[in-house]
């Protein structure tokens, strides 16, 4: 299969939600994509968490500087749920910060697109190596740590967790001490897609209620569709003011999703969570994604 | 007393060592901090916090989340430690220790207190016997066991000045301090304390201090002269001056408060297999746990005394002289032993 990418890419500014969604599709595609050529891999995560991944890196809450990726001003976003890296990587092409071109060698031996994050090849944008399951999410904790308390700075911190993630204990250490230093330059996202490899997350270990739970570890919590851009750009605008108040609260935001959401046969069909398309799939996918 | 050179110059835990570097590399680097994890007064990390308050956060009883939340400070150009009993530092964190600090490759900074069955009444859950061969096989890891308090003083500056992941395994009880501040220290060097040509020793941690009596007493009742080395870096391993020592002596005896599987004896035996085969009997815990007691009658008890080193020395010598292949041939078939 011929696979081709253009080189557009996206600057990082308030924008309105049909210039997202624009984007969004652009995302998805490339998802395909990059996964076709790679033959094994995660399609419905990623594809489930695009509409809030396109918000947050092109709709101007996040700092960052693609021709200086370790500009010392820069907020960061650390992939807690390093299986959904398929979209990191392409959202971080089209900012600019490497050739969208190389989205063909994910996965592939000596690529800078590991198969799960790996700060060891030098990927401009990429934070910090994860894909452990409950262990960003800490990672995050510290760098917002250093930047509240050591370096005193108004740097933020994202990052992007999922639903079967959250069974892992040490997140809720990770939770418990974000609420504990009042991180509220941290913001943590919850991708609830009610799928993991084994099924619905409530049938395989059920950990709702999950705001109820952030909320006692004093997080403020907000609930979105995490397919309904102005509810995605109005908790990034939460978490802004959030992040000003020095004496807050870190902040969850539990985004509803679908995964594998834009592709028919993929959409909410926890099978998808660990397999990429076939040939015959992805062109059907990518015919879909228009 | 006097012993080969070195004189016992009372007794001190390496922990205070552990201690006291931390509160010299604060007071040299700024961004040098400290993750506390409820025990920060039997670990020492109590000496920073005061002097420091500032730099020191406290995580609570929540190790995974100690590790890696000092992977995020390491991530922003901190030099981050945290300091645990090594039952929880290397084992309850293990997968942080792989995946966030080793594969990231960071600045990230443990101490292992409470270390090995010198720990004495609290028993085999607390007393770490494994954690040399868990943290050896961590690719990017400097694993760093000081012999007393001086070394471990050293051991902790030198490790904040490092760069990469190191992890440093320290003691509870007092032991016998031999070293002093003008000793040299270097990571990655094994030390030889005592020349000699019969028979290498090489120890690690406390185990050092009973190799020194061994070498004495080896002397005095046999006139054998026995090399001892300090081999404090496990990892990197002082790959030149073991295969010396192992040229040299023709015979290894290794000695250390751990598993003898996978510690200091298996990298030792890595080195001399590949580069000088020659015997080696191995010193430590065989592969059992610990127990309650006082920590000199669980030293008796576990065998990690000079005695040990000094029967074992006796046997490596005999092993040498009598054709390491040729004798483990006969041995084999009526008498196969493990390490």
């Amino acid at each position: 299969m011929i696979v081709e990418f253009d080189d557009l890419t996206f600057d990082n500014r308030p924008r309105k939600a049909e210039e997202f969604a624009e984007i969004a599709l652009k995302i998805r595609r490339d998802i395909i994509k990059s996964l076709v050529l790679a033959k094994s891999g995660h399609s419905g995560g990623p594809l489930g968490i695009t509409d809030v991944m396109t918000v947050l890196y092109f709709g101007g809450f996040m700092h960052y500087d693609p021709k200086e990726p370790k500009w010392e001003r820069r907020d960061r976003f650390v992939l807690s749920a390093g299986h959904l890296c398929p979209v990191l990587y392409s959202v971080l092409a089209r900012a600019g910060f490497f050739p969208v071109e190389e989205l063909k060698t994910l996965r592939k031996y000596g690529s800078r697109l590991q198969g799960h994050p790996g700060i060891d090849m030098n990927l401009p944008g990429l934070e910090a190596s994860t894909g452990s399951l409950g262990q960003g999410i800490s990672i995050a904790v510290g760098m917002a740590l250093s930047d509240k308390y050591l370096d005193k700075n108004d740097r933020k911190v994202f990052t992007l967790t999922g639903d079967g993630e959250i069974q892992e204990g040490s997140v809720w250490e990770a939770a418990m001490s974000a609420g504990n230093f009042k991180l509220n330059n941290l913001c943590v996202i919850v991708d609830n897609n009610d799928c993991q490899i084994d099924g619905r997350v409530h049938e395989v270990m059920s950990i709702y209620p999950i705001d109820k739970k952030f909320e006692a570890f004093n997080f403020d919590v907000i609930n979105i569709d995490g397919h309904d851009f102005s509810e995605i750009i109005d908790a990034f605008n939460q978490f802004n003011m959030n992040s000003k108040n020095q004496t807050g609260k870190p902040t969850a935001i539990i985004a509803k999703t679908f995964m594998g959401k834009g592709v028919s046969f993929m959409e909410d069909k926890y099978e998808w969570h660990g397999i990429p398309p076939n040939e015959e799939q992805a062109i059907q996918a990518l015919k879909e994604l228009v | 007393m006097n012993m080969l050179g070195y004189e016992l110059l009372g007794k001190k835990p390496t922990r205070h060592g552990f201690g006291k570097g931390l509160v010299e590399l604060g007071e040299r680097y700024d961004n040098v901090v400290v993750l506390g994890g409820d025990i920060t007064g039997s670990v020492m990390t109590s000496f920073f916090k005061e002097r420091f308050p500032e730099r020191f956060f406290s995580i609570g009883v929540a190790e995974q989340n100690a590790t890696t939340i000092a992977v995020g400070l390491a991530l922003s150009g901190k030099i981050p430690f945290f300091s645990s009993y090594s039952a929880f530092a290397a084992f309850r964190n293990a997968d942080q220790l792989r995946i966030s600090v080793c594969y990231n490759n960071v600045n990230v900074k443990i101490g292992g207190g409470h270390s090995g069955i010198t720990v004495g009444p609290d028993g085999a859950t607390h007393q770490s016997l494994e954690e040399l061969s868990f943290l050896r096989t961590l690719p990017n890891m400097t694993l760093i066991v000081p012999c007393d308090y001086q070394e471990a003083r050293k051991a902790t500056i030198a490790a904040g000045e490092m760069i990469g992941p190191a992890y440093i395994r320290f003691g509870r009880s007092a032991v016998p301090m031999f070293t002093t501040e003008d000793t040299s220290f270097e990571i990655g060097k094994a030390q030889m304390l005592v020349d000699g040509n019969e028979v290498a020793i090489i120890a690690t941690g406390l185990l050092v201090w009973e190799a020194l009596t061994a070498a004495d007493e080896l002397q005095k009742r046999k006139g054998i002269k026995a090399k001892v080395i300090n081999c404090s870096t496990i990892k990197p391993i002082d790959v030149k001056t073991i295969t010396d020592a192992a040229i040299e002596c023709g015979c290894i005896v290794t000695a250390e408060e751990h598993q003898v599987h996978g510690g200091l004896g298996g990298a030792i035996a890595e080195v001399v297999t590949k580069n000088y085969p020659v015997p080696i009997e191995f010193v430590g815990v065989k592969d059992s746990f610990g127990g309650s007691g006082e920590p000199e009658e669980l030293m008796e008890k576990f065998g990690l005394t000079w005695k040990e080193i000094y029967s074992s020395a006796l046997k490596a010598i005999e092993r040498r002289d009598k054709g390491f292949i040729g004798y483990r041939k006969i041995k084999q078939v009526e008498n196969f032993i493990d390490i």
